[in-house]
Parts: C-alpha cells; structure tokens; sequence
C-alpha cells in the first residue's frame, strides 16, 4: 500500500509543507551551484587543454579577495539554511497545547499504539485530518524510530524515556508507516499505515470497536494490582506521597532540585524509584522494573493524569 | 635541485623517540577520556547515589597511593635529570626506587580491591551491597575497577619499563642512548601519576565529609 | 625541440624491490615503501570482500520482497559491507599505501621516524583482519557497522564480540601509521624544506594523522565498555542499569566523525597533486588550502551530533550540532573552488589520473552539498536513516576517496613499479567507474526522499524501478574496478619501464629512480622552490 505516485511524495502534514519547502530551496540553491561549478571545470577544460592555443600568462596563484568571497559566501548561505531548519525543527516538538495524544509503544517487530479513550491499534494509525497529534513514543526492547514519510516526519523510541512528537495532519488519506531505526532481524517489515480521516469518521472510528476501558480506566486496574493504592492512598498508613493531581505538579526532591511531574518522572519513579526521592519521605519504595509493561505505564500515566481536576 | 650529503642518524633520534611519546600519550587521555566521560554522565545523573558509593572507598588507602605515586614521580624526574649530568649510579638507585614505589603502590591497591572484595562492592563477581542506592553504587565500583584497573596495567608497564632502564644502564658504555629513552619513560610515567591525580578526586572525595 | 632523441628509460638494476626476493624480507622488512605495498594487497582483499557484500545487497534490492536472502543474512551482508569497507579498506587505504609510500620521499627522508612500529601496524591490521574473517566464518555479526546499543549488548544473538575485537584491534593499526606521520614530517624533513613548501598531500596526511591518533582511541574504549556491558552485563549503556543508550551514540559517533574526514583527507591531498601536475599549474591559494584542511580536521571533532538529530538527544543541542556541521563545510567549500580555479590557465591533459582528479572534484562537490541537506535539521527529520544518507556518504567515500585513491595508484604507479600501466585502458576503467557509480548512488537520493529507509531488504513495490537502475549501475561499477586489477598487473610484466619522472612532475619523489632504492635517495636533497612549481606556459619543462 502506498502513497507514492512516481517521483512525488505528497506532503500530508503542517510540518510537511515546511520541510518541502526547505528542501526545494536548498535544491535550488545546491543544485545552481553544482551546475555553475561544473560549467566552469567543463569550460576551463575545454578551453585550456593542452592543444587549445590561447593566452595562459600570468595566471595568478592567489587572490585574496576571491578567498575570502568564497568563504564568506558559502557561509553566510550555510548559516541562513540553518536557521531555516531550526526554526521549522522547533515546531516538531513545540507547543502541545490542544494536541490530541497518541501512545506509541515500538517493540520487535510491531508498534502498537494506543488512543486516549483506549482504542488500541497495532501497525495502524488512524488520524483525523486538521487535529493537532501528539504522539508519544516508547519501546519495549531496542531503539526503534516511527517513519511516516508523507508527514516528514521521524522520531527515535529509545528504552529508559519517553520522546515525543507533535504535527497536524493536513491530508485525507492512507500513508505508508516504516521504522527507520535498524532493530533486528524484521526491522524492514516493522511498518503500517497511517490512515487520515474526516473528524466526524474519525470519531466514530474512534467509539467503534466494542466497549473497552479508556487508557485511564485501565490504569486504575494497573495501579490497584500491583499494590500502589496500597501506599499512595491518603488513607493508607504508609507514608508515601499522595498522587491525586500529581500531574505537572512542582515536587520537591530530597537532594535540594525541584522537578515538574511529567511522563519521565512519573515513568521513573516506578522503575528507578530511589533516584528522585521526595523531600521529606524515605526512600523505601520498590521498583517495579520487570512486573510492568511500557503499555501498562503508560496506562498509570494516564491513570494520574486522570485524577487532575483540569486536563492539560 | 641542490644536493648535501646530510648525516641523518644520532641527532634527529632523540627528537623524533620524545615527540612519539608526546603523540602517544595524547591518544592515552583520549582512552581515559571515555572512562571520564561515562563517570561524569553517571555522577550528573545520580550525584546522591555517586556520593554514597564514594564514602565506601577506603580514602586512607587511596590517599596514601597518591603519595606514592607523586613521590615516584620525583624519583623519576630526578633520575632523567641526574642521568643527563651522567651520575649513574645516582641514577640507577633513582630508578629502583621509582620501580619499588610503583610496585608499592600496586601491592596497596591490591589490598584494597581486597577489602571491597570483603566488603562485597565488586560488580559481576560479588556484589552485596543493597544499601539505598544500589544502582549508582554498582555503576560507580563497575567504573571504579575499570579506571583503576586500566590506570594499573598501565603503571605495570611503566614499572617494566623503569626497571628494564635501571638493568641496562649497568653497562658503562652507554653514555648518550640513556638519556633519550629514560626521558621518554620518564615522560610516560609521569602521565601515568597525571591519570591518578584525576582519578583519586573522583573516586576518594566526591562528598567526603557529609 | 632537440634533434637528437632522449634516450628511452629502463628499469634500473637495484630498486628497493630488488633488496630480498624471499617472502621473509617481505615480511620482516623495515622499508616504508615495501609495508606499503603490504598494506596495498591487504586492503585490496578486504575491498573484494566488502565488494562481494554489496553485490548481494544490491541483488536483493533488485525486487521488492526479500527473496535473494534470509532476512538475518542480508543483515549480516550489510554489517559486513560496513564494517569491512570502513575500517578494513577506507581508513588505511590512501594513509598506509600511499602516504606510507610517499611521505618519506616528498619530504626528502629516507624513511619514517619508526619504522619498525611501521611494520607492527600492518601486522596489527592482519590481526585485526583475522579476527573479522573469524567473525565471518564464526557466521557473521548483524549489528551494523554502528554497534548501537541495547541491541548490540543485549538483543543481537551474533558474533557481537569478535566484530568489536576485529575492530578495537585494527584501530591499533591506525593509531600507530598516525603516530608515525606525525613525528615523521615534523622531524624528518629535507634541509629547506619548510613547512609551507609541503606538497599538499603531506599537509592532507598531517591533519588525518592527527585524527587518527586523536579519535581512534575513543572507538576502542566505548567498543571495550559495549563489550563488557554484552558479556558481563554491567555497564553505563543500559537503561535498566540506570545507563543510557544515548551515551554509546555520543561516544561512537565522537570517533566515527572524525573518521569520515580520515577518509576524505588524504583523498583531497591527492587530488591536489594530480590536479597541479595534469593542468601543469601551481595550486591556486596553497595556504588556504592548508588552512582549509587543518580547518576540516579541527572542525570535525565538534559535529557529531549531527548523527543523532531524531535519536532523543535534546533540541538545543540538535541546534548546536546544525550549526557547527555548517561551519565544517566551509572549508570544502573552500578546496573546490581552489581546485576549480587551478584550472583557470593551465595547460590540461585527460590522463586516467586527471580524470579520476576531475570525477573526484564533481561528486565529491554533490555529496557535500547533500551534506547541508543533512544538517539542516528539520530536512534531516525527513532524510536521516534512509536512502538518501547512503547516497550522501557513497558519493563523497566512493565517488570522493575511492576515484581519488584510484586516481592516486595511477599516478604513482609507475614510481613504486617503474612501469608504465595501458593509458587507454586507464581512462576507459575511469569512465566506467564515474558512470557505473552516478547509475548506482544518484537514483537513492530520490529513494531516501522517497521514504525508503536504510538497512532494508524489502520495499514498498513502487520504489522498485529506482532500484533496479542502482543494481545496473553497481554491476558496470563492478567491471570498472575488476579492470585496473587487470591492466596494472599486465604491466607489471610488460609495462614499458618508466624513468624517475614519466609525468614531468614536480616534487621530491620524482627526483629519484623508478623504483625508488631503498634508501629513497642517493644524496639527500635539499629543497629550495615552493611546490607545484609548474609553468602552464611552457607544459614540456
């Protein structure tokens, strides 16, 4: 399945169109003066071959002026390029505010990814058209990277963090998904498709698919198995820090730093929980490195995020 | 093109063995280099855990080492400086005492890898530490036996070396080849003192007195 | 003109290849010029090997399934690929057979400052070269020539350690050719010859001999802790050790950055002399030129970063490595307009040398202007890990290094053998190669934009005709490469003998017998002129 059409590669998202046209402009810029610079060796060769009679006196070995124009020049249009490109590059991680979330899980030879009201998918994505997405990314097992070519967009999943990408999608449509991080031995059939619908189909593909429990229903579930609520409930006997509206909530650690609650540390808290402990607890808490899923962390995540009054 | 028949030997030999050994020893702290960086990682990520594992080190131990090493260090200097005014048999005694103190110092760091072998703070083989930051600690005695490792193959070296210079220059008829090698050893085993010098902060006195 | 004809060259007598027939004075020998051409058989094989990798590749590639290979074979074919042409054949191609030939004699010594650590370098690459025909057999390494962790320390169940041991073991080889450089032309050079009367080529291979002893230690310390995390499971890599994956990226690609400049360095030296020699004109701009490849070197140590612009590592220092790979363009930039302007008046003939110099010129110009594609950040997101790389790095290592170390052997040959080589057949390998290698490289750029990531042995069906137009293309760069094989060696048999200077070129190296004796020269010279004293006016002088 593919969205190519011979040599053009449409351009299916906000980020897409930026990108395009950078590329034509560096195309233009390079390929004008790779032509201008072959011209000149192909008239400088024709006209100054060994048999041509013409006049070679004085042919200088130097100018300062000309090095010094043929330095400046090239750096000065390098350096305008990239500003170009650090600009539009800033706008893949900007600004997440009305973003619709995606969690995407990459593990050998799969991505599974994971819609907020729960909605699973795996190998699929299905978008609607002109909602800001913000996709998470993790990975179960070795680095893998989340390639959608239509959207140029492209984003290393590395094991131990959360990296993250935000883009609109501009185009109705079916786009080829690859992953671009070589991780074994099907890493070139690690791909799917990205599928961009009108919101209103969107939505009812999105409450379609039988009843299931949304992302934060489930890690409710998640965090009542495996004993959390045990310690973090207000009313336990534990001293544990309470974790209602821990989301983006400013925390004091023990060692003097004050972090905000986001993914990483809710992620890290249950994995490496003695490396950020709160100011003024024990660092008593187990990890749950090996009894819990990227998927089910995410779930927690979710979870928490959930006991926020207000959504951010 | 003008011709001279130049005697292209002696000179240029002392000069072309000191520059090599400058040269090697530049791709020497590009090796340390890596182990310094991945300490400097894993200490920004983990300063409490760092410091943790840093009070179990034997500082007594690690204090009296770098005496040591910086007393062998003179020793040496001395016997590359006394060697170019020909005093030999100074020299020579300069030299043991170089290799004996580089020995010294290998049999110290021996009886302190034994005690963190009692102690139980030896990744891999015999790790019992389950204190508050076991991880850092893991992370920083992996690093700690690695540096201190590699920084003791190569002191083993440069202790052979120093003795092998003490044995040849027994034999009085060598006046002028002395001086180029036992300055380029000389210059190798003061790089390897420079190594410890890094490496005893990082290891003894990350957050000594807490 | 005289009336009276010059009398024709012969091979003289006593050369340093009639000093020993025996394979022992081959093998112990100390002679610069005879571990030259140890290392030039060497790298010769492992570029065959590393060759027949990517003839299976580009088999594969021919249709859309995976239907030549296993999935895990072509994995192992193109680790291979990579890290045999990189470390095996790239690195000590140019600096250990020509820059080993040639420095002592363009400074005027008789040989490098040691010779014998000389010697232990290229037994050193055997090691190492053993070790990865072991891994080869053992059943290979699926890796990539990258080693990226967790896979390679955790998840890859193939020869893991003994790729990494070939490699840390061949990185020994570079760093003591390196070290040797360094303290030769610092200390060995003729009387008058001063620094900025150096041909070009001993400045390319000063400044790759400073990476060389800077950067490869780097390799072999991160290759050591990849090791001891995959066997003893310790380590500052894993995440779930509290390491990080991102720290082997930043360690690996701190070395293999500047790698790609010691590939590329010596290369730009010999263009330099092949350039000023084939259009009879001093190079234009020599101290900028200088500058430009010191310049290269420096620089090249700060844009690694620039490998990792999707891999987590933070934007702000995605912004850094941008700008500084902008920076490090500037001095190539620099090189092929000096290049170009050499031209400018001189007297041009299209020997097989100049012709590789030429090719070399344009693709190289491409490849590097891919390059600000690549640096660019937000086109990176797009291009990174896909074809388009491929295309960036094969048109400046092959269509750039290889062309001008063919364009070198060329040169030289008749110096190291006293032959001369079939121009003819010389000039038609040379268009062979420049057109089987644009048939090959140009159409992946389109596949990169395309989409088609790299380290795939399928593809979406509609990239197919792209691929089909690379494999021809590498088929005819495959005759291209296996006819020099053929003509040099013809020569060396019934090549007419060449004289101390069949190019009338300048240089110390000319002033001396083909095949040089073994003691480089019979009186050492002393240098009075500036280099590429060349007069286009006059192109017989």
């Amino acid at each position: 399945m593919n969205a190519t059409k011979g040599w053009i590669l449409p351009a299916a998202s906000d980020v897409a169109h930026r990108v395009d046209h950078l590329l034509f402009a560096l195309f233009v810029v390079t390929g004008v003066t790779a032509i201008a610079i072959a011209i000149v060796i192909f008239v400088f060769c024709l006209r100054y071959r060994r048999s041509a009679q013409v006049d070679r006196s004085n042919a200088p070995a130097n100018k300062r002026w000309l090095e010094y124009t043929w330095t400046l020049t090239p750096l000065a249009i390098f350096l305008a390029f990239f500003a170009w490109g650090a600009v539009v590059y800033a706008g893949f991680y900007g600004n997440a505010a009305g973003a619709m979330p995606v969690f995407v899980v990459g593990k050998q030879w799969m991505w599974r990814l994971e819609h907020a009201n729960g909605r699973r998918e795996i190998d699929q994505l299905h978008l609607p058209l002109g909602q800001k997405v913000r996709l998470v990314f993790a990975t179960e097992d070795v680095i893998h990277s989340f390639y959608v070519p239509a959207f140029r967009i492209k984003q290393d999943a590395v094991p131990g963090r959360y990296t993250e990408l935000t883009f609109t999608p501009t185009r109705l449509g079916t786009y080829d998904l690859h992953c671009s991080e070589y991780c074994g031995t099907d890493h070139a059939r690690m791909g799917g498709q990205v599928v961009v619908m009108r919101p209103e189909d969107f939505a009812r593909w999105l409450a379609g698919g039988g009843t299931r429990p949304t992302m934060a229903a489930r890690g409710f579930e998640t965090f009542r198995r495996l004993g959390c609520s045990g310690c973090h409930d207000s009313r336990g006997s534990v001293h544990a820090p309470d974790l209602n509206g821990i989301w983006h909530r400013v925390v004091h650690l023990q060692d003097g730093r004050t972090i905000v609650a986001d993914e990483a540390y809710i992620r890290d808290s249950i994995l490496l929980p003695k490396r950020d402990v709160v100011a003024g607890y024990e660092p008593i808490m187990p990890s749950f490195a090996g009894q819990v899923s990227e998927a089910e962390i995410l779930d927690i995540i979710a979870y928490l995020k959930s006991t926020t009054p207000e959504p951010r | 093109m003008n011709a001279r028949v130049v005697p292209v030997d002696v000179p240029w030999r002392r000069e072309t063995a000191s520059l090599g050994m400058w040269v090697f020893l530049a791709t020497e702290v590009m090796f340390f280099g890596v182990l310094f960086l991945a300490y400097m990682h894993a200490r920004i990520v983990d300063p409490q855990g760092f410091a943790a594992a840093s009070r179990l080190t034997h500082e007594w131990l690690g204090t009296i080492n770098t005496g040591v090493l910086l007393t062998s260090s003179l020793t040496m200097a001395l016997a590359v400086r006394n060697g170019w005014a020909g005093h030999r048999r100074l020299v020579i005694r300069l030299l043991w005492a170089t290799a004996v103190l580089g020995l010294a110092f290998i049999v110290i760091k021996g009886i302190e890898y034994g005690l963190e072998w009692r102690d139980g703070l030896v990744p891999v083989l015999n790790f019992t530490y389950s204190g508050a930051h076991r991880r850092a600690v893991e992370t920083f005695f992996f690093l700690y036996f690695l540096m201190t490792g590699v920084h003791a193959i190569h002191l083993t070296i440069g202790v052979i070396l120093v003795a092998w210079l003490a044995i040849r220059d027994r034999d009085p008829a060598r006046p002028v080849r002395r001086r180029e090698s036992a300055e380029c050893i000389g210059l190798y085993w003061h790089f390897v003192d420079s190594i410890w010098i890094v490496l005893y902060p990082l290891i003894y006195l990350v957050d000594l007195y807490r | 003109m005289s009336a009276i004809a010059a009398p024709l060259p012969t091979v003289p007598r006593e050369s340093f290849l009639t000093q020993g027939y025996t394979i022992g004075s081959w093998l112990g020998t100390r002679d610069h010029k005879r571990i030259a051409i140890l290392y030039a058989i060497s790298i010769t094989l492992f570029f065959f090997l590393g060759g027949t990798a990517a003839a299976i590749i580009r088999l594969e590639l021919m249709t859309p399934q995976g239907d030549v290979v296993s999935a895990d074979t072509y994995n192992k074919l193109f680790t291979l690929h990579g890290v045999v042409m990189v470390w095996f054949f790239l690195i000590p191609s140019i600096p250990a057979t020509l820059g080993n030939f040639l420095v002592p004699l363009m400074i005027g010594a008789k040989e490098v400052a040691f010779p014998k650590l000389n010697l232990l370098s290229w037994y050193i690459y055997v090691l190492g070269g053993i070790f990865t025909v072991a891994m080869l057999i053992a059943g290979g390494v699926d890796t990539g020539w990258t080693f990226y962790t967790p896979f390679s320390t955790m998840f890859s169940n193939t020869h893991v350690v003994l790729a990494a041991m070939g490699v840390f073991i061949v990185g020994f080889s570079s760093i003591l050719t390196g070290l040797n450089f360094i303290v030769t032309i610092h200390r060995m050079r003729a009387p008058g010859m001063t620094w900025f009367r150096l041909p070009l080529f001993v400045w390319a291979l000063y400044a790759t001999s400073l990476i060389l002893v800077l950067a490869t230690p780097v390799l072999a310390m991160t290759l050591t802790l990849m090791v001891i995390e995959r066997v003893l499971h310790v380590g500052i890599f894993d995440p779930a050790l509290g390491g990080d994956p991102l720290l082997f990226q930043h360690l690996f690609w701190f070395y293999s950055h500047p790698a790609v400049y010691i590939m590329v360095l010596p290369a730009m030296g010999v263009v330099s002399e092949l350039i000023t020699c084939f259009a009879r004109k001093r190079i234009f701009g020599y101290r900028f030129m200088c500058y430009a490849i010191l310049g290269i070197a420096a620089f090249g140590f700060l844009v690694w970063g620039h490998h990792m612009f999707v891999s987590g590592q933070s934007v702000y220092a995605g912004m850094v490595f941008s700008m500084l790979s902008m920076l490090v363009a500037v001095p190539s930039a620099i090189k092929v307009f000096n290049w170009t302007a050499t031209l400018y008046k001189g007297s041009i003939v299209f020997t097989a040398p100049m012709l590789y110099a030429l090719g070399f010129v344009g693709l190289f110009t491409i490849g590097g202007m891919t390059g600000i594609y690549l640096a660019t950040l937000a086109v990176d997101v797009h291009l990174t890990d896909t074809y388009f790389v491929i295309a960036h790095f094969h048109y400046i290592m092959v269509g750039g290094s290889v062309m001008a170390y063919l364009g070198g052997i060329h040169y030289w040959w008749p110096k190291v053998t006293g032959r001369r080589y079939s121009e003819a057949w010389g000039r038609v390998a040379a268009l062979i190669i420049f057109f089987g290698f644009n048939l090959t490289f140009f159409p992946q750029y389109l596949l990169g934009y395309l989409g088609m990531p790299r380290r795939y042995h399928e593809y979406p069906p509609d990239l197919q005709v792209l691929n089909v137009l690379s494999s021809a293309g590498a088929s005819i760069l495959a005759v291209g490469y296996v006819l020099p094989l053929l003509y040099l060696g013809w020569s060396l048999f019934k090549g007419a003998p060449a004289g101390p200077n069949p190019w009338n070129a300048r240089g110390l190296e000319w002033a001396t017998d083909s095949p040089p004796p073994q003691e480089n020269f019979r009186e050492v010279p002393t240098v009075t002129q500036e280099p590429y004293a060349y007069d286009p006016e006059h192109p017989e002088r």
